[in-house]
């Protein structure tokens, strides 16, 4: 055993699982609060100031990450999959980062006030546009969809290595200190 | 064993438990799909029946004869007007909105009548409507959309959608189902008492002398955060005149034209009366009056004076949504308010990646 640490530093496992229950919670607000008459407004008024809150953290996170060590794959991590893990990272943060974004802007394109709580409203990054918004609600739908499955492939992937593969790679994100195995 | 040719079983019959490997796959299987069943009941993919945004917009569609691109899937036909509401201070105990602060606010608003069709010809029957959007100093909005009816013939969005669908032509008769109407007026003793009420209210000559109804209750806050259960009207200034049921009205836009001229004549005017309810008046139905006796607030006057076709102002692109709110007013739990806003949302959206074609009433009707 090296003393290098095995696991993501605190900073960054701690932003892991907050945004992990934020996003999950995002998207199912997402999902039901299109379906739902009576529950929209309740629900709306959450995903709005949820979805800006998300979109801060993905920023610090991105930061954090940059300034941090990061712990190596585990011994015998075939580089295929290393790739696979890599990319599908970079696409969870893409996703991460331009749902909330184009949430924010097409808000702005319809003329909405983009209220956060009470008085407190975010400024519009567009000036208001109808087809604009139309295209931007579209695209809001259509990367919350991709976010979906990026993080139920992730999530898939993470359980295999856990349960079948048993390689411990989830010890590496663990909100507890794990030992290296 | 670093081996980037291993494949996946290689690896699992390196490890001591390989046998359980099926069972243990399984679970990851039932873990995901309970992760993608989670999302489908919460989408209500699993419940085509729910009645959702999207279903009450496609009613709307259906009801009044399919879809009239880029164009409001009801109260489709309109104008546009602006002006100011001068707040003379009196809603200011009731509610901390800035808008009820004595002073001025600039308003744009749309009037409009009910029904999909945005070119229907106007006609004693139609729902009057005035929209507006008031812009307070601070930046926040207050949007309302208000119709000609004291009270709505509707409890929530259900009855609203039964009502309108059993009203539709059947595909082999070509004529609504009677049947389905009285079994919707069965199931519904509110509907026949709310109109009831409306028929009981003269109705006035035009736009510019009718009373417009904000319906569903809301909650004004106070600056000390207390909460009350208020309804608002907007009562006109301009003397009413009663509709002449027998006068025949040959021009299809009467209404829209009878208002243009009025409003090129000298500005016209609202009282904004806020009716107080007491604490036990229901909040949760607008089909149902509160009583007569309950005190009413004057909290200013609404001016309007410049009037303008949708096919240039900006009133084309605002969606009236009736939960825009400033800080000091909130929602009540009226159903009714969750779902327009829901519906409303449904409807912007939809028209706003439509080709827009011109209005019934043009730029050069608005100049006459």
């Amino acid at each position: 055993m090296n003393n290098v640490s095995q696991q993501f530093p605190v900073s960054m496992r701690v932003l892991h699982w907050l945004m992990a229950a934020l996003v999950l919670t995002m998207l199912g607000i997402g999902v039901a609060m299109v379906a739902s008459l009576g529950d929209y407004n309740q629900l709306i008024s959450i995903h709005r100031p949820l979805g800006i809150l998300l979109l801060l953290l993905v920023v610090i996170r991105y930061i954090n990450r940059r300034f941090s060590k990061m712990p190596p794959f585990p011994e015998g991590f075939p580089s295929a999959e290393r790739f696979v893990a890599e990319a599908s990272e970079l696409l969870l943060y893409t996703l991460l980062f331009l749902t909330p974004l184009v949430g924010w802007a097409m808000l702005s394109a319809a003329g909405y006030p983009i209220i956060m709580f009470g008085s407190f409203h975010l400024f519009p990054i567009l000036s208001r546009n109808l087809m604009l918004y139309a295209a931007l609600r579209k695209t809001h739908t259509i990367l919350a969809f991709l976010l979906f499955f990026a993080f139920v492939a992730h999530f898939s992937a993470v359980v295999l290595h856990t349960w079948v593969l048993r390689d411990g790679l989830f010890n590496r994100m663990a909100p507890w200190k794990a030992q290296a195995r | 064993m670093a081996n980037d040719a291993n494949t996946l079983t290689e690896r699992q019959v390196a490890k001591p438990n390989a046998g359980n490997t099926v069972a243990r796959l399984g679970g990851v299987g039932i873990l995901v799909l309970a992760v993608l069943g989670s999302f489908a009941y919460l989408g209500g993919w699993l419940s085509p029946k729910k009645l959702t945004p999207a279903r009450f917009t496609n009613g709307l569609e259906t009801a009044f004869g399919g879809v009239h691109s880029g164009f409001r899937r009801n109260h489709a036909k309109g104008v546009c007007v602006t002006g100011f509401f001068e707040s003379n201070g009196q809603g200011a105990r009731l509610s901390k909105a800035e808008v009820f602060q004595a002073g001025r606010v600039p308003v744009i608003g749309r009037f409009s009548i009910g029904g999909g069709d945005p070119y229907a010809a106007d006609s004693a029957e139609s729902v009057r409507a005035m929209a507006l959007q008031f812009t307070q100093p601070d930046g926040e909005q207050w949007r309302t959309a208000m119709i000609h009816l004291p009270v709505f013939p509707f409890k929530n969005p259900q009855a609203f959608y039964e009502q309108m669908m059993a009203g539709v032509p059947d595909p082999n008769t070509h004529k609504p189902d009677p049947e389905k109407m009285k079994a919707f007026i069965a199931g519904h003793p509110e509907f026949l008492r709310a109109v009831g009420i409306i028929r009981s209210h003269p109705l006035s000559s035009g736009f510019d002398n009718t009373a417009f109804y904000g319906l569903t209750a809301f909650r004004f806050v106070d600056a000390n955060g207390n909460s009350t259960p208020v309804r608002w009207s907007f009562v006109p200034l301009q003397p009413f005149v009663a509709l002449d049921p027998a006068a025949s009205q040959p021009d299809r836009n009467y209404l829209f034209d009878d208002l243009i001229a009025s409003i090129h004549k000298h500005p016209l005017q609202w009282k904004l009366i806020v009716t107080v309810g007491q604490p036990n008046d229901p909040t949760n139905d607008a089909s149902s009056p509160w009583p007569d006796n309950r005190e009413q607030v004057d909290a200013g006057t609404l001016t309007l004076d410049t009037i303008e076709s949708e096919e240039t102002s900006p009133a084309r692109e605002i969606n009236f949504d009736p939960l825009v709110l400033p800080v000091g007013i909130v929602p009540s739990d009226d159903p009714l308010l969750s779902a327009r806003s829901a519906v409303y949302s449904q409807s912007f959206t939809r028209r706003a990646g439509e080709k827009v074609e011109p209005s019934a009433i043009t730029p050069s009707d608005v100049r006459k």
